[in-house]
C-alpha cells in the first residue's frame, strides 16, 4: 500500500515485530483480517504510526490453511485487545493467550454458520440468535449492587448497555456492553463499485459522514494512484471542518445538559443547529452527505456566501465559550471528573480530542496531512489535565481553529476542475485516513479481480475511545457518570458499525 | 460569573413557526427526495436504476413494455439518479415532507387511486387531546436520525411548544418512535419496549432504515426495517429526515397536519 512501509512476515514473527515497533515509540493504529482468496486462509494486517510525516509501518502475515491462530499481544499492547476479539468474532481467528477471550462484536447467543466476514458466508443470511446470559465479571460482597442500564436509555440516545457495580453512590466497576447496533457495515462494501461504496461509508456514523467518506475516498485514490485536483482538496478541507464545527458545538451544548446549565445547553444546541443550517444552504445536506466521491467531488460548491455567515456566528460562539469557562457551577462538575492519565490514554488507544486532552499531541491533519491540510499550518491544541474540563478545552480550541481554517481555505480556493478520473486496478489496495471530530479514522480498502470492493476495513475513533472510557469510570461516583460520558463525545454507530 | 438568565433573554426568540409557514422558508437549500417526471423518461434506459444502491428504483413488466418503479420508502436521497439520468426525468427537489400513513403512499403510482375511506375510526385527537409522549428506540441507526431527533428539542424547533415530549419510560409513552433497520441484538429490546407501553399505542418508523432497511438492511445482522416486526402507523423516509419533516410526521399522526405524499406524488 502507498504511504506505508510494508513487511510481509511469517505468523510467528508478528509478535516480535510489533514489540519492536512499540519499543521505537510507534503506536498501533488498527489490526484487521481479510480473505484474499474466496476459499483461502485469512491475511492479518497490523497498522502502526511512528510519528509525523513518516510512512505508516504495516505488518502483514497470511495464516496457514487450517490453523487460523496467532499469539495474542493484548497483554503487552493492550489497545490490540479489542481488534483481536473482533477478528475472533468476525473472521474466526483464534488468539492464543488472550486475557479476555470473550465475545465482543457479536453477542453471546449469536450463531453464524461461518465467521460473517468469511467470503463463503451467505450474503443475505441473518445469523441465528437466541438471547443468552451475558459473560459478566463476577462480584462478591453483600453490599455490592448491579445496575444494568440500557440498551434503551433515557432521552434520545443511541443503544448501548452500561452495567454498573456499585455501593451507594460509588461505582466499583463499569462494564459497557456495546455492539447492539452492529449492522455488519464492513461487509456491505463487498462487490460494490467505488462510487457506491461512498454511500456505505457515509452511513457508518451519520454525524461523521464527511470524515468517513473522505477517509474512504482517499483509500480508493491511494489504491489507484489518483491525484485529486487542488480545488477539490480545498473544498474537502472546508467540508471536514464544517463537520467538526457543528459536532463540537453540539458537544458543548450536550455537556451543559448533563451539568444542568439550561441556557448553556440551549445556546450550544442552537449554535450547532445554525451550523447545520449553513451546511444545508451551501451543500444541500445538513450532514454534508452526497458530496464526495473517489477522485474528487460530485459537483462544485459555491461557498462565497459562507464567510459572511461565519463572521456573524463567530463572535456568538466565542462569547458563549468564554461564558462557559467563567461559570463555576459548570466547571465544578468538569474539573477532575473522569480523569484519564497519559499512560492509560496511550496504552489503551485513546483517539482524537480525548488523547489530546491527556497530553498526547497527535493529529492526523498535522502529522499525515491529506486534502489541503499540508498547505495550512495546523495548530494541535493539547492539554495535560486528562479530565472532562481538559477534553472541553481541547474541543473549544478546535472550534476556533476550525473557523479560522474554513475562512482561510475559502479565501484561497483555486479555480479548476473538482474531480479527476479514477483508473481502477484489479487487486489494488489502499489506505486512507482522516482526523474527524472524534479522532483518527482509518480505511483499508482491497479490490478484487474485477476491480470491485473485496474488503473495506473501517477503524472509527469511537471504537478506540469506548475501549478507553471505562478506565475513567471505575472508582468514581454515579453523579459524575453522565457528565463523564458526555465529555467523551462518543457515538455508538461508529463503534458498533 | 455570567448571568445565564440574562444571556438567554438577550438572545431573544429563536423558534421557527413551522409548520405555520411554507416549506420553502424552512430548511433553506436542503435537498429532499428526487421528483419523477414520467413524460421525460426514456424507454430502454436504465441509468437511474443502475445507480440506485438501495434499489429504490426498479423496473417491472407491464403491457406496454417495462415500467419504472420508484419506492420512496427505500430512497436515501443520495441524488445519484438525478445526476445519471440523461433527460432530467429525475430531478433534485426540496420535497422532504414525506411522512405517510400508508406504506403504499411512498411507492410511485402511475395513476392516483381515489382516496379510499381508509381512516381509522378511532379519533387520535380525542384520545390524546393535544399532547403526545414519545419513547424513542434506536434499533441500529447511523446516529443521523438521532442527531435530528435531538435537534427537535433545541430552541429552533422547540418541540415542547407543540405539546410533544420524549419520555424516559415506555410506561408513559403514546408513541414508539423507531430508527434503524433493526439489528438482531435490538429486536428483543425493541419488542419489550413496545410491549411495556400502555394501550392505545402507535408506532412511527423514522428514517429510510426503519421504513425499509435502506442500504443498511439485510446482511448477517439486520432486518429490513420495522415491517414484519411491529405494526407501523406513520412512515417517514429520508436519510435522515430533517427535524421539520419529523415535526410534520408527528402532527400527521395527531391529525393536525395533512399528508403531502400520495402514491409517490408530492403536493397537496
Amino acid at each position: 500500500m502507498r504511504e506505508t512501509t510494508e513487511r510481509i512476515l511469517h505468523p510467528s514473527e508478528i509478535a516480535e515485530a510489533c514489540r519492536e515497533l512499540t519499543n521505537q515509540g510507534a503506536r498501533l493504529q488498527m489490526a484487521y483480517a481479510w480473505f484474499p482468496e474466496p476459499e483461502g486462509p485469512p491475511e492479518v494486517l497490523y497498522l502502526a504510526d511512528v510519528g509525523p510525516h513518516e510512512p505508516f509501518p504495516l505488518l502483514r502475515c497470511t495464516l496457514p490453511v487450517g490453523a487460523w491462530q496467532l499469539d495474542s499481544l493484548a497483554t503487552q499492547i493492550p489497545l490490540l485487545g479489542w481488534y483481536e476479539r473482533e477478528m475472533m468474532d468476525l473472521c474466526g481467528i483464534t488468539f492464543a493467550g488472550h486475557p479476555e477471550p470473550r465475545r465482543l462484536v457479536l453477542h453471546e447467543g449469536a450463531h453464524p454458520v461461518l465467521p460473517p466476514l468469511d467470503p463463503r458466508y451467505p450474503k443475505d443470511q441473518m445469523m441465528a440468535y437466541r438471547e443468552m446470559p451475558w459473560d459478566l465479571p463476577p462480584v462478591e460482597g453483600a453490599d455490592v449492587q448491579m445496575l444494568p442500564f440500557g440498551p434503551v436509555r433515557g432521552d434520545v440516545l443511541e443503544s448501548a448497555q452500561i452495567v454498573f457495580y456499585y455501593i451507594g453512590e460509588a461505582i466499583l466497576h463499569c462494564h459497557p456492553r456495546l455492539f447492539f447496533k452492529h449492522r455488519g457495515m464492513e461487509r456491505r462494501f463487498e462487490g460494490l463499485t467505488p462510487i457506491m461504496g461512498t454511500f456505505i461509508a457515509e452511513q457508518i456514523s451519520g454525524v461523521d459522514s464527511v470524515t468517513h467518506a473522505l477517509a474512504y475516498c482517499q483509500a480508493v485514490e491511494n489504491a489507484c494512484n489518483c491525484e485529486v485536483p487542488p480545488r477539490a482538496r480545498y473544498l474537502r478541507t472546508v467540508l471536514a471542518e464544517m463537520e467538526r464545527l457543528y459536532n463540537h458545538l453540539y458537544y458543548l451544548g450536550h455537556l451543559c445538559h448533563t451539568t444542568t446549565l439550561k441556557v448553556g445547553e440551549a445556546q450550544g444546541k442552537l449554535l450547532a443547529e445554525q451550523c447545520k443550517q449553513l451546511n444545508g444552504i451551501f451543500t444541500g445536506s445538513r450532514f454534508l452527505r452526497g458530496l464526495l466521491k473517489p477522485g474528487g467531488l460530485r459537483h462544485d460548491l459555491d461557498l462565497h456566501g459562507l464567510p459572511a455567515k461565519l463572521h456573524i456566528l463567530e463572535p456568538e460562539i466565542e462569547s458563549y465559550m468564554q461564558a462557559l469557562e467563567m461559570t463555576n457551577s459548570h466547571l465544578d462538575r468538569l474539573i477532575t471528573t473522569g480523569h484519564l492519565p497519559y499512560r492509560t490514554a496511550f496504552d489503551q488507544g485513546a483517539s482524537g480530542p480525548i488523547k489530546r486532552a491527556s497530553g498526547i499531541q497527535r493529529d492526523l491533519r498535522h502529522d499525515h496531512p491529506y486534502a489541503a491540510y499540508d498547505l495550512f499550518s495546523i495548530e494541535v491544541p493539547v492539554r495535560d489535565g486528562g479530565d472532562a474540563h481538559a477534553r472541553v478545552q481541547v474541543r473549544m480550541e478546535e472550534i476556533r481553529t476550525s473557523i479560522a481554517l474554513i475562512l482561510r481555505a475559502i479565501q484561497q480556493i483555486p479555480d479548476g476542475p473538482i474531480e479527476t478520473e479514477v483508473h481502477l486496478k484489479s487487486r489494488a489496495e489502499g489506505l486512507g485516513w482522516c482526523e474527524g471530530p472524534r479522532g483518527s479514522t482509518y480505511y483499508g480498502v482491497h479490490f478484487d479481480d474485477a476491480a470491485r470492493l473485496a474488503r473495506v476495513k473501517v477503524k472509527s475513533p469511537s471504537f478506540s475511545n469506548w475501549r478507553v472510557f471505562p478506565f475513567t469510570v471505575h472508582d468514581t461516583n454515579m453523579m459524575d457518570y453522565a457528565i463523564n460520558e458526555a465529555s467523551f463525545g462518543l457515538t455508538m454507530a461508529g463503534c458498533d458499525r | 460569573m455570567p448571568i445565564w438568565a440574562l444571556y438567554g433573554l438577550r438572545r431573544g426568540l429563536a423558534t421557527t413557526p413551522w409548520p405555520e409557514k411554507s416549506e420553502g422558508e424552512q430548511q433553506q437549500g436542503v435537498l429532499g427526495l428526487p421528483v419523477f417526471n414520467p413524460d421525460r423518461c426514456d424507454d430502454n434506459c436504465r441509468a437511474c436504476a443502475d445507480s440506485c444502491l438501495p434499489n429504490a428504483i426498479g423496473f417491472e413488466a407491464s403491457a406496454s413494455g417495462e415500467r419504472l418503479t420508484i419506492d420512496y420508502g427505500k430512497c436515501i436521497g443520495c441524488q445519484l439518479c438525478t445526476e445519471t439520468c440523461p433527460n432530467s426525468a429525475l430531478e433534485k427537489s426540496d420535497h422532504w415532507v414525506f411522512g405517510a400513513r400508508r406504506r403504499e403512499d411512498l411507492v410511485w403510482a402511475e395513476a392516483l387511486a381515489t382516496q379510499e375511506a381508509h381512516e381509522l375510526k378511532q379519533d387520535i385527537q380525542r384520545t390524546f387531546g393535544r399532547s403526545l409522549h414519545i419513547r424513542h428506540v434506536d434499533a441500529g441507526s447511523c446516529n443521523g436520525c438521532e442527531s435530528e431527533l435531538q435537534a427537535l428539542n433545541n430552541p429552533y424547533y422547540n418541540l415542547h411548544r407543540l405539546g410533544m415530549f420524549f419520555t424516559p419510560s415506555p410506561r408513559f409513552a403514546d408513541l414508539l418512535l423507531v430508527t434503524g433497520s433493526v439489528t438482531y441484538a435490538m429486536r428483543e429490546p425493541l419488542l419489550e419496549t413496545y410491549n411495556a407501553m400502555p394501550e392505545p399505542k402507535w408506532v412511527m418508523a423514522v428514517g429510510t432504515c426503519a421504513v425499509s432497511g435502506g442500504v443498511t438492511g439485510g446482511g448477517y445482522s439486520c432486518a429490513h426495517g420495522l415491517d414484519g416486526i411491529l405494526p407501523v402507523d406513520i412512515y417517514l423516509p429520508g436519510c435522515p429526515p430533517n427535524p421539520s419533516a419529523m415535526i410534520h410526521a408527528l402532527l400527521l399522526l395527531l391529525r393536525r397536519a395533512e399528508q403531502m405524499v400520495h402514491g409517490g406524488h408530492y403536493g397537496r
